[in-house]
């Protein structure tokens, strides 16, 4: 068996395995070295994409933070297949406007979108990042096909009552596609869904934060005022 | 095993083409030919890690013994992919928003694994280069041939968004062939490929045999 294309020592097991575990070693090491020298550079790409995208549906002058480095996961909501993701846009210290960011079933499969709305819970902006629906039919949703998504801009929980919040064969405010109602639908629920769960969010931050906000201001206003406490005590004692 | 690059880049190109000589590759080919733009995006790519995987597989066939070929092919191959995904993901990116699901199709691409085993793998380095140039560039014009049958009747347009791939030098590329135009639905869905491809491949076969009777000599013999 032995030639001068296949020398005996390479009939060996030994030397198989050693083959083997030669190019993993070296694969392994040149993967790692990629993966050092591009993780950095693909993350901020990561990033500036999705700043981009928060700019299409958050307009600038709404906000001086930076709502992406803010996210909060709420697990379990009712009518989003994927967990939803949410961020204050603060001005000024103040909250501004609420991002979320979650997936709704559609016909092909999930669509996954991203929602602002100010803090008087008028909508902002509402971007599809991602779907699987019908071409030709149902890819109206994204911004390159038709400027449908764009007709959420403006409403809110008070401009539309719940029954308007549908596609218009279910008799409700918006439109439907010819041949394709289910992504639309699919779509306008989300959108609707995702108004409530932003209000409430946003309600339980705005009574969650004045205290904090008292907290980081107490020490310097409560080392010369020391009636202060007994007077917010007073008033807690009245108000139940 | 000494073979003219003519005939090796006849064979990519027409007589054993990946897509409609060898058959290997359609799970790709049909996924993606929804525009002729995509085609050519998959195609490009396909090219590009083929010409490393041939590269890199002929240069150490020499210390690759049969019984262990396979694994240390697919080990190289997945490779070169992940490398190939990293570095346009990191330094091309707009490139990498509109390739970036093809390139990890790639793996999935059994023609540069065949390549690698039936030609790399007993080759030269300068003959596999060629092997790989010619099959990436048959494997390209086939998915840019259905591709453009796709895109025409499904949305009678020809390379739409070819400006986001090659960048805006390009955009003389996308040409609305019929304004104004509905589309035929099947076109743009899954079985718009295997039609579109049933056909290229038909017309294949009747070309072969038109040049068969014509020259006797020339027998095409499709081989791996």
């Amino acid at each position: 068996m032995a030639t001068v294309a296949s020398p005996s020592y390479r009939q060996r097991v030994s030397y198989h395995a050693g083959l083997l575990a030669g190019i993993c070693c070296l694969v392994s090491m040149l993967l790692l070295i990629g993966n050092m020298e591009s993780e950095e550079i693909i993350s901020d790409h990561l990033e500036a994409d999705k700043q981009f995208l928060l700019g299409q549906v958050l307009p600038a002058a709404l906000y001086d933070n930076a709502p992406l480095r803010e996210i909060e996961v709420l697990d379990n909501i009712n009518g989003f297949t994927k967990p939803v993701e949410i961020a204050p846009a603060m001005l000024a210290g103040q909250l501004s406007a609420v991002v979320l960011q979650s997936s709704v079933g559609g016909w092909g499969d999930n669509i996954q979108f991203i929602i602002a709305a100010d803090k008087q819970g008028n909508i902002t902006g509402v971007r599809v990042i991602s779907h699987k629906e019908t071409p030709g039919l149902a890819d109206g949703i994204e911004l390159d096909k038709s400027d449908w998504i764009t007709r959420f801009n403006g409403h809110s929980l008070q401009s539309l009552s719940p029954s308007q919040w549908a596609v218009k064969k279910d008799g409700g405010e918006f439109d439907q596609f010819t041949g394709a109602t289910i992504t639309p639908r699919a779509m306008v629920n989300g959108v609707h869904r995702a108004l409530e769960v932003m209000a409430e969010w946003q309600q339980q931050q705005l009574a969650s934060q004045p205290p904090r906000e008292q907290e980081q201001q107490q020490p310097p206003a409560a080392a010369p005022a020391t009636a202060a406490p007994t007077a917010v005590e007073h008033q807690q004692g009245v108000n139940p | 095993m000494s073979q003219s690059y003519r005939q090796i880049f006849g064979d990519g190109l027409w007589n054993n083409n990946v897509a409609m000589g060898q058959m290997l590759a359609l799970c790709p080919l049909l996924a993606v030919t929804t525009t002729a733009t995509n085609g050519l995006g998959m195609g490009l790519a396909s090219m590009v890690v083929l010409l490393l995987t041939n590269v890199i597989i002929s240069s150490i066939r020499g210390i690759i013994t049969p019984q262990v070929r396979i694994p240390v092919l697919i080990v190289l191959i997945a490779t070169v992919v992940t490398l190939v995904d990293m570095a346009i993901n990191a330094l091309l990116h707009p490139l990498y928003k509109v390739l970036g699901l093809f390139i990890a199709l790639i793996v999935t691409n059994c023609a540069i694994l065949g390549r690698a085993e039936s030609f790399a793998a007993k080759n030269g380095v300068r003959l596999a280069a060629a092997d790989a140039l010619a099959m990436g560039l048959g494997f390209t014009w086939v998915l840019i041939v259905i591709g453009g049958m796709r895109e025409i009747l499904g949305s009678g347009t020809l390379f739409s968004h070819a400006s986001l791939l090659l960048g805006d030098s390009f955009a003389w590329l996308e040409i609305t062939v019929i304004p104004n135009y509905s589309g035929i639905l099947l076109s743009v869905l899954p079985p718009g490929a295997f039609i579109a491809l049933g056909l290229l491949i038909a017309f294949k076969r009747v070309v072969d045999r038109r040049l068969k009777s014509g020259n006797t000599e020339q027998l095409v013999v499709p081989t791996l």
